[in-house]
């Protein structure tokens, strides 16, 4: 393959053309971290607009009361395959594209530390997706009951116990997500080791750019939450085929225990999700201001402290459990503690514009979005915190408008400025940022018209996961605006979409450093080449090419 | 009001439970907490929010800058980050003494002499409502007085369910293998919406709960009405109903459905999915799933003739 004899000097590479079914196999036999990397960002995409899909029926569903769009059963089976896919196949392989693409470039590398496990970590996380989607066609099981898992991406015992639970669709969730879940610990693990060990010369820790610094992070968190989640799965595995009784509380089993099990995993997991973000917006923030980030070391200090925090406030999902007034408030308190770490990151971003010269492209847009809806996801998150005021928000609409600003407001509006950051860099086209600002404007006004009116509807007394409502309790006019919304929402994904085929087909050249960036990828080619770089760098402080571009003004004078 | 009551007059029927407007003290401690919270979060926004959008316009890039250029490289400031720390850990220190002491004072609070206790049990999608120290067992309905504080355990037949009716109480639930308490005082008499808050298979959604609060006497009448055993049916009997639906002072003593004494006496059908009138009953009889798809009751197969038999019967329930 072009790996054997790739030749140093890439102006006289000849490229010949491949048939369909060798670009095939070079995809599907490449242990290459930045065809990997893509390919989990390509399959990331497919699962968000399939449960994005999922979500505009129940949307539908809910838009008027008492309609019949879908049963029950359909409407339960949807949110469960909704959370699990957004949760499991979204944001997880996001994560790991992201890293596997953009670490080894950052960092100097020419490839992942152990590009086989990489490959392995794709592979498996696709089949456990799959398996999880094969339950629409497998779920029955022998006994003919239910389709697609119906009992909520938590899967609260006893409701997955057999008696509760009958066929097949719990175990495929189990099996899927379990699956899935040895993907991402696989992909974790790697960007650990490349991290620790594959930095090129120069690059210290305190040099390292802050996306792999959030990344980094973002892998330990991975390694210790998800295996708590797989044992508990492993638990109710044995509980379903082995007669055992962990959550079974017929047998006087314990349904609080898969509660802590599953929020121990659960509660991290959110910032697992959002941590790309964080890294992602502490790359372009920066290069759109001019500025380097303002108070780099508070913010490394800031995500490990959020890290930290984020693996003791896992009960704050339990304030209606009954536990005593001390645990509650104890998680009330460490649940409250993350905002002061996530409220030093809001300032120091906004400190880091302050001052600068603002290019308002596409990718900065979609920062400024993710600045102001997130503040208000913390915000809501305060008001969760404070357990009082969670006992009536808890489990109501009000929580679902909190998470969508978190991970839809937070997350994916801070993916679609990392998409449209990168793109050049991974396609060596540039995406038209004129379709991209109708994309952010348009997402912005869906965005809001859907999540906002959520939080009303929580105050006005609606539980989630209800298929279906009265007219006459004050939900239908917030439900009608918020399924509204979805249309907007749908047209500006669809305008993203375009903008990527299109801008494939016949985008601009973007040339190797189209932003004027400072971090290492933008030093080599755009698509870089398979081994990255021809020379490995080496680096004298945390921004190398401000300094290679100011050799009067050079970072490193300053740096220790 | 008791006077309207006492002639007949229906109750008030909070239709929207809108949190903020508590009718009882849990929800009124709650709704406290969560003003003194929203103003917090309040300011805080329009600070952030307006330093974060001032930011953005101030210093965009205008026609003309020189592209070049680049702004003056600040790489910060520990006297600045010493201070957006130490002033959120301030405002958070105050927020968790505030939620300790609500927290204290809902969950700790002792039962007051003469409360009223009752047994709240979660089933898959309805609600059983035992009241011990009177002997009457209901179903979807908590009739309180309007005098007392209302006590309640809570506990779940299969899987977990949660108490909430917004303008009472925030939600506490209701699991298999434990039990929970809560309690609600509502003030004024009145009918107060509720639903199972946490997900619990197929009919979640009609899961609902009321709670009839009435003027003491009242409620003493109700309890007296409620006491009193009914008579038999031959045709009742003989069918499988029996197996899950109890009817006090008959051989009918199924454990798996809703106590029937004195259906009549209740507003609505299948856990609040329908009104009470003559009509759905007899379709709710007839075909469950229709009216609650999913529902654990089945449609029986009755033929026109025990339907009508079953239906008089059950409009004799008063």
């Amino acid at each position: 393959m072009a790996s054997i004899d790739y030749p140093l000097d890439r102006t006289h590479r000849t490229q010949r053309e491949f048939s369909f079914s060798e670009t095939l196999y070079r995809w599907v036999a490449t242990v290459d971290h930045k065809r990997l990397g893509l390919m989990y960002i390509v399959t990331a995409l497919i699962f968000l607009v399939i449960a994005g899909l999922m979500a505009s029926v129940m949307r539908l569903q809910l838009a008027f009361p008492n309609s019949h769009v879908v049963g029950p059963d359909t409407f339960n089976r949807l949110f469960t395959m909704h959370g699990t896919t957004m949760v499991f196949l979204v944001g997880m392989p996001f994560v790991a594209g992201l890293s596997n693409y953009l670490v080894p470039l950052m960092i100097g590398a020419r490839d992942m530390a152990f590009p086989r496990l990489n490959a392995f970590g794709f592979w498996i996380f696709l089949f456990g997706g799959l398996l999880l989607y094969f339950s629409y066609i497998g779920g029955g099981g022998l006994s003919g009951h239910g389709s697609a898992p119906d009992v909520g991406w938590f899967a609260y015992a006893p409701l997955t116990a057999k008696a509760f639970s009958r066929g097949a669709s719990t175990d495929f969730w189990i099996l899927g997500i379990l699956v899935a879940g040895i993907g991402s610990v696989a992909s974790a693990l790697n960007v650990i080791v490349t991290t620790v060990s594959m930095r090129c010369p120069g690059m210290t820790l305190t040099r390292m750019p802050m996306f792999v610094w959030v990344m980094l992070v973002d892998s330990w968190l991975i390694i210790i939450a998800i295996p708590p989640l797989t044992a508990a799965q492993i638990m109710l595995l044995i509980d379903r085929f082995l007669g055992g009784n962990f959550f079974n509380t017929q047998a006087g089993g314990s349904a609080v225990l898969w509660q802590h099990f599953f929020w121990i995993f659960g509660h991290p997991e959110v910032y697992i999700l959002i941590f790309p973000a964080f890294a992602i917006l502490s790359e372009v923030i920066p290069i759109f201001s001019r500025k380097p980030i303002f108070g780099r070391p508070a913010m490394v200090g800031a995500v490990v402290a959020i890290g930290f925090i984020s693996l003791g406030v896992w009960a704050h999902h339990m304030f209606a459990v009954g536990m005593t007034s001390w645990s509650n408030t104890f998680f009330a308190a460490s649940s409250m503690l993350v905002g002061i770490p996530t409220g030093i990151k809001i300032f120091n971003w906004t400190a880091t514009m302050y001052g600068g010269k603002l290019r308002l492209d596409t990718p900065m847009l979609f920062c400024c979005g993710f600045l102001l809806q997130f503040l208000v996801a913390g915000l809501t998150g305060i008001m969760l915190a404070v357990a009082p005021f969670d006992w009536q928000l808890h489990d109501s609409y009000f929580v679902v408008g909190h998470f969508h600003f978190t991970l839809i407001g937070g997350l994916v509006f801070g993916l679609f400025a990392g998409i449209y950051y990168w793109f050049p860099k991974a396609t060596g086209k540039m995406l038209c940022d004129k379709l991209g600002r109708w994309h952010f404007w348009l997402f912005v006004i869906g965005f809001e018209t859907t999540f906002v009116p959520m939080h009303f509807l929580g105050i006005l007394g609606m539980p989630r996961r209800i298929y279906t409502y009265a007219p006459d309790r004050g939900w239908d006019f917030w439900n009608l605006v918020s399924s509204l919304g979805v249309i907007v929402q749908a047209a500006a994904i669809a305008l993203f979409i375009w903008n990527v085929i299109d801008s494939l087909r016949s985008g601009e050249k973007a040339g190797d450093d189209p932003w004027d960036g400072w971090t290492l990828e933008w030093a080599t080619s755009s698509p870089p080449p398979e081994y990255n770089f021809e020379k490995l760098p080496v680096v004298r402080s945390s921004r190398p090419l401000w300094d290679l571009k100011h050799p009067h003004d050079p970072d490193w004078k300053f740096e220790q | 009001m008791a006077l309207l009551q006492a002639l007949g007059a229906p109750l008030p029927e909070h239709r929207i439970a809108n949190i903020f407007k508590p009718l009882a003290t849990p929800a009124q401690s709650e709704y406290h907490i969560a003003l003194l919270v929203l103003a917090i979060t309040g300011a805080i926004f329009v600070v952030v929010a307006g330093l974060i959008v001032y930011t953005i316009w101030r210093f965009r890039r205008k026609p003309g800058d020189d592209a070049k250029q680049e702004p003056p490289q600040v790489y910060g400031s520990n006297q600045i980050e010493v201070a957006w720390t130490v002033i959120p850990i301030l405002i958070v220190f105050v927020l968790i003494g505030v939620s300790a002491r609500v927290i204290a004072s809902v969950e700790n609070a002792s039962p007051p002499p003469g409360m009223l206790k009752v047994t709240l049990i979660g089933h898959q999608w309805w609600w059983e409502v035992r009241y011990p120290d009177y002997g009457i067992v209901t179903a979807n309905e908590i009739h309180v007085p309007s005098s007392t504080a209302t006590y309640l355990e809570l506990q779940s037949a299969d899987v977990i369910h949660s108490f909430w009716v917004p303008q009472l109480a925030g939600k506490t639930d209701l699991i298999p293998n434990r039990t929970n308490y809560a309690w609600i005082d509502p003030r004024e008499p009145g009918i107060y919406l509720g639903n199972c808050a946490e997900y619990c298979g197929t009919q979640h959604a009609n899961m609902l709960l009321r709670v009839v609060a009435q003027a003491p006497d009242d409620f003493k009448r109700w309890t007296i009405e409620q006491q009193k055993p009914a008579s038999g049916n031959a045709a009742f009997q003989s069918l499988s109903c029996v197996s899950c639906h109890t009817v006090k002072g008959t051989p009918a003593v199924g454990k798996f459905g809703p106590d029937l004494t004195h259906l009549m006496s209740r507003q609505t059908l299948a856990a609040g999915a329908i009104t009470n009138t003559p009509e759905n009953l007899r379709q709710w009889v007839k075909d469950p799933q229709a009216a609650k798809p999913g529902s654990l009751m089945p449609s029986l197969q009755l033929t026109d003739q025990e339907l009508g038999q079953v239906v008089s019967y059950l409009e004799s329930l008063q």
